[in-house]
Order: C-alpha cells, then sequence, then structure tokens
C-alpha cells in the first residue's frame, strides 16, 4: 500500500519494537502523513501488517483524538479553549475564526481549504490565546495576528 | 539563583549538540560511566532527594531501586514526555531548547536502573520538540552517546522517541505503557508495579522530562549541592514553575523548589495583567488539584507546603484568575476537559466525568437548580478513589474545591441566571 517508500518506513519502524503491535501509533502516523487521514482500507492493511484484528486497529483510530477519520481542510485550525486559554481570550478567538472562516467549529469550509476544531490544552498557556495550524503553533494572538496568518495562506 | 535546568535555552542553537557539548555536555555520562556503578549512581539520587516532577512527586532515587538488579528480562526505561496536564508546559521549553539534556538525563537514568532501552513517549501535537528530538538522537547515535557499547564502556542503551496522538491518559504512567504496546491508552491496576511488571511485562520505570534532566547536575556536581537548594530536606532542588492566566508575564521560570507564591505571581510574572483587576484564586498545580482563594495564597510551592494548604504542587502548572473571572464558567472548563479525556473503563469516572460537566453547563447557563451544589459534591466524593486510575481524583478534586470555596457564585448563577461577577468582558487583544 502506497508504495515501496511507505513500505520501507514501516518496516523500520516495526525492527525498532520487540512486539510489532508497539509499531501501531507510528505506523498509523505515516499513514496519515501519507494519505492525510487513516481510511478503512488503511486499518485494514496496518492490522494485516502488524498481526492484530482490523477491530483493534480502528479501536485505537477512534480513541486518540488525533487520527483523522475524514479528510480535513488544507489548513486545519485547532484552537484550544482549555482554562489559561480561557482566561486569556480564546473563546472571543474562536468566535472571531469562526467569522472569518464563515464555519463553526468541527466544520470544514466548502472549497476544501479549511477545517477548524477547539481542542483541550495544547501546553501553550503561557503564550495564550494560540491556535495550532496544521503542524504548527501560533502563539499571543490578537484578531490582526489571526488575520494576517489565515490570509496569507495560498 | 544561578539558573540550572534553563541554563540552555535562550543560547543561539542551544538544541544543537555541538552548543550542548561547549557547556560540558555529555561529561556527567561520561563521568558516570567511569566512576559510578548504576546502584552509587541511585544511591546518589536518593541522597540528593530528588522527587518525581510529574505530579505525585515521589523519590526518584527510590522508584529506581526497585527495579531488580539482577534481571532475568529486559528493563525499560519510559522518558514520560506526554505533556498534558492543563497549565503545564515546561517540559516543551526542555524539549525544543535543550533536548540534549533531556537525553542525557534519559541515558543516565538507564543506566542507573539497568536498561536496555529508553522509550521517549512524547504528545503528537508537540511536532516542533518531535523533530528537535528526532535531530538530537540522530546526533547522540552518530557520537556513541547512544546505541552499543556506548562510549566504550561496554553498556548498550537504544533511545526510541514514540509519538502519541491525542490522549491526556497517556501521561497516566500505566495508560502510556499500554498505549505504548499498541492499544487504546487503558490504564492498568497497580500492583503490579511497573518495576515488577511493567512495558510487555518486563521492569520498567517511568520518570517525567524535568525529573530526568535533573539528574545530571547531580551526577556532576553532587548530591550535597542539590540538597543546598530550597527546602531540605524533603522538597530540594531547582524547579520550572508554569505561569499563566491573569498576569502581566506568563512563561515557564526556574526556581528553588518552596518559591512563594505571591512572590512569583507579583516579582517574577510582574503581577496582576490589570492593576485594577485583583486576585481571585489560584489553581497551583494544573487542573488537577484544589484551587486556592486569594486568602489562601501566602504559600510555598513545593509539595509539602501545598499538602499542607490542602492542594498539591502537582505539575507546577500556576494558574492565576483575577477578580473578574466567573469561577462556575473556569470550572466548567476544566470538567469539560475530564468528561473529554476519560478513557472510559471505570464507570465513576467515565459517567462521572461526564454528569459532573452536564450539571455544571446548567449551572453556567443559568438552569440550575438548588440542589446542584450538593449534587456536585456528591458525584465527586462518589468517583474519588473508586477508579482505575488517578484521572477520576484529577476530576474530581477541583469540582470539589471549586464548589466548597466560591459555593456564593455557584448560587448566584442558580437564583439570578447571571454571573456574581457581572457581564463578562475578556478581549484577547491585551
Amino acid at each position: 500500500m502506497y508504495g515501496p517508500d511507505f513500505e520501507i518506513k514501516v518496516d523500520q519502524i516495526v525492527a525498532r519494537y520487540p512486539h510489532p503491535q508497539a509499531a501501531l501509533l507510528p505506523v498509523l502516523w505515516v499513514v496519515q502523513r501519507t494519505r492525510g487521514w487513516v481510511d478503512l482500507a488503511s486499518e485494514e492493511w496496518v492490522a494485516e501488517r502488524l498481526g492484530v484484528s482490523a477491530a483493534h486497529v480502528h479501536g485505537a483510530v477512534t480513541f486518540y483524538t488525533m487520527f483523522k477519520q475524514r479528510p480535513s481542510g488544507k489548513y486545519h485550525v485547532q484552537i484550544c479553549t482549555t482554562l489559561s486559554c480561557m482566561l486569556r481570550g480564546c473563546d472571543e478567538l474562536l468566535e472571531h475564526v469562526e467569522k472569518k472562516l464563515g464555519i463553526r467549529a468541527g466544520e470544514t469550509t466548502p472549497d476544501g481549504k479549511f477545517s477548524m476544531v477547539r481542542v483541550e490544552c495544547l501546553g501553550s498557556c503561557g503564550t495564550a490565546p494560540m491556535l495550532q495550524l496544521n503542524d504548527d503553533y501560533h502563539e499571543n494572538l490578537t484578531p490582526e495576528a489571526v488575520d494576517r496568518l489565515l490570509n496569507g495562506l495560498p | 539563583m544561578e539558573r540550572i535546568l534553563t541554563r540552555n535555552v535562550e543560547k543561539r542553537d542551544s538544541e544543537t549538540l555541538a552548543v550542548y557539548e561547549a557547556g560540558g555536555g555529555y561529561q556527567a555520562l561520561l563521568k558516570a560511566l567511569r566512576e559510578l556503578s548504576p546502584d552509587q549512581l541511585t544511591d546518589e539520587i536518593k541522597r540528593s532527594g530528588l522527587r518525581g516532577r510529574g505530579g505525585a512527586g515521589f523519590p526518584t532515587g527510590v522508584k529506581w531501586s526497585f527495579m531488580p538488579k539482577d534481571p532475568k528480562k529486559p528493563s525499560y526505561l519510559i522518558c514520560n514526555a506526554d505533556e498534558s496536564e492543563p497549565g503545564t508546559f515546561k517540559d516543551r521549553l526542555l524539549m525544543e531548547k535543550d533536548p540534549h539534556l533531556m537525553l542525557e538525563g534519559c541515558l543516565l537514568s538507564s543506566y542507573a536502573i539497568r536498561a536496555s532501552a529508553c522509550f521517549v513517549y512524547i504528545r503528537g501535537e508537540y511536532v516542533h520538540a518531535t523533530r528537535v528530538l528526532e535531530t538530537a538522537i540522530a546526533e547522540a547515535y552518530a557520537k556513541g552517546y547512544a546505541g552499543r557499547n556506548i562510549l566504550g564502556s561496554g553498556w548498550s542503551c537504544e533511545l526510541v522517541l514514540h509519538v502519541g496522538a491525542g490522549a491526556y491518559i497517556c501521561g497516566e504512567e500505566t495508560a502510556l505503557m499500554t498505549s505504548l504496546e499498541g492499544n487504546r491508552g487503558y490504564p492498568r491496576l497497580k500492583p503490579p508495579f511497573p518495576a515488577q511488571a511493567g512495558l510487555w511485562g518486563c521492569p520498567t520505570t517511568i520518570n517525567n522530562v524535568e525529573t530526568l534532566v535533573n539528574v545530571p547536575f547531580i551526577v556532576e556536581r553532587g548530591a550535597d549541592w542539590f540538597l543546598g537548594i530550597g527546602k531540605a530536606p524533603k522538597n530540594t532542588g531547582p524547579k520550572l514553575y508554569c505561569l499563566s492566566g491573569h498576569v502581566k508575564r506568563p512563561g515557564v521560570y526556574e526556581a528553588p523548589l518552596g518559591l512563594p507564591l505571591r512572590e512569583l505571581i507579583y516579582e517574577i510574572g510582574g503581577g496582576m495583567l490589570r492593576a485594577d483587576r485583583p486576585l481571585k484564586a489560584v489553581i497551583p498545580g494544573g487542573s488537577s488539584v484544589p484551587v486556592l482563594t486569594a486568602a489562601e495564597c501566602d504559600v510555598d510551592l513545593d509539595f509539602d507546603s501545598l499538602a499542607a494548604a490542602g492542594t498539591m504542587l502537582g505539575s507546577a502548572g500556576i494558574m492565576v484568575m483575577d477578580e473578574t473571572t466567573c469561577m462556575v464558567q473556569a470550572i466548567e472548563r476544566i470538567a469539560h476537559f475530564y468528561a473529554h479525556e476519560s478513557c472510559g473503563q471505570c464507570t465513576p469516572c467515565r459517567e462521572g466525568c461526564g454528569w459532573m460537566e452536564k450539571v455544571l453547563k446548567r449551572i453556567e447557563a443559568g438552569s440550575g437548580r438548588n440542589e446542584d451544589m450538593d449534587l456536585l459534591q456528591s458525584i465527586a466524593s462518589n468517583i474519588q478513589g473508586n477508579t482505575i486510575c488517578p484521572l477520576g481524583d484529577a476530576a474530581a478534586m477541583p469540582v470539589a474545591s471549586f464548589v466548597t470555596k466560591f459555593r456564593d457564585e455557584f448560587q448566584y448563577h442558580v437564583d439570578h441566571k447571571a454571573c456574581l461577577t457581572g457581564p463578562r468582558v475578556r478581549e484577547f487583544a491585551g
């Protein structure tokens, strides 16, 4: 699945552990990095490769919130709404982004460019409010900074 | 105080091996491998009084001494880098800015417990820290600090970085092991303790990132030096405090254990965010611990002083709230977190966390009932002590403390369908 480079990468990961099953999370990460999300066919492939049931893999994919069970937008915006961020205005940040993108938390824009979710503490409490755009943290946000960030995306 | 744990973080290219070595990096590893047996190293850590910085404050050297000295199976160290306790962001700083310090701590600790591998379990959201650590691990292998026959000593230890995928529960040590083995992150009953039967049934020790970064300094400078910092004998050493909320200068600050809370807020942190909005309450140890009212804030930030004050140092996530904070809204946010993060194994936690959130949501929305405050106390006390892991307690303790200490605000919400603190004004521009 996904070509020889992908399978070599999986083999390398599996070799790090005394038991293949331990590679479950890292291999699912490779799937998600390759495909963008984790579909059922990939879950079955991973199950076969690691010697566990497809139900076991699906159980893990549905347990860990970072595994995506459907495609997200090209830009996936995650806004922390836990207490420290709340004290520094994350609810207002969320509202601002909702208005700006025209979607509610949990939705994707019709053109597939943006998806946005509210998430729990991302460990950025001293630089609140913040959001994670794909892999990167953006901290100490103001409405202007959010606008600059989102407007500048191709 | 001289900065110890964070002495490198502001250096240019602090994450590189070259900069770390230029500052004396990996000398402690070399020293230990040449001069100390694993048991001597464990004894030195025991004597230093170092206590776990992940939340529980268990003496690190004592934990290590539970590991078998003549193991029949492989032994493992796990570096718990799954920092997820709301209000906590110290390990992220260490990993992003001084990864080799953490790795040296991992290697020394692995040596002490005779581990053949150290697994670093990092939370999935820390993508930047993960990349920094990947590079640092490759550098350490290339220089012979990790892998086979480390620095010619005959001792071998692998370093494996394992990335989580978004589950607070995996910061709990038994859930972490279950997750690392390739499962949903479900906690396990103790006993057996990890040192008896941990990862794949093998002897395992789990230490927090900040705990481990203390180890190279104790090896270099000795237990007596460490005992001179903080409040001997039981609250020793440097500590990283994570300051957030309504203060002028939030951030990670290093100071000895036992730093007065007011000094952290008013001197180091620059005081309250708005001078006209005085302090109302502080959560001193991450969202799991009981809240302190402003009147209770004459306390030192260490394990035993905070325990005496009825709360905990926890992960030293100090969340500061000013008088405009609605305590109903604040605890509703915390309860939501635990309801979201409960793994679902134990009924009291799975049902109780959701129930507390539901009751708090209705009080917050103005449809609370007179009996709701007693109901919350009852749910909290039925969760506490009745679950496999401490997540249930972590959800129950803050709820019980908020309702006890700020009951008038909850009652006001029920009676007036509004906040005692008045309309919410919270701009995110400042």
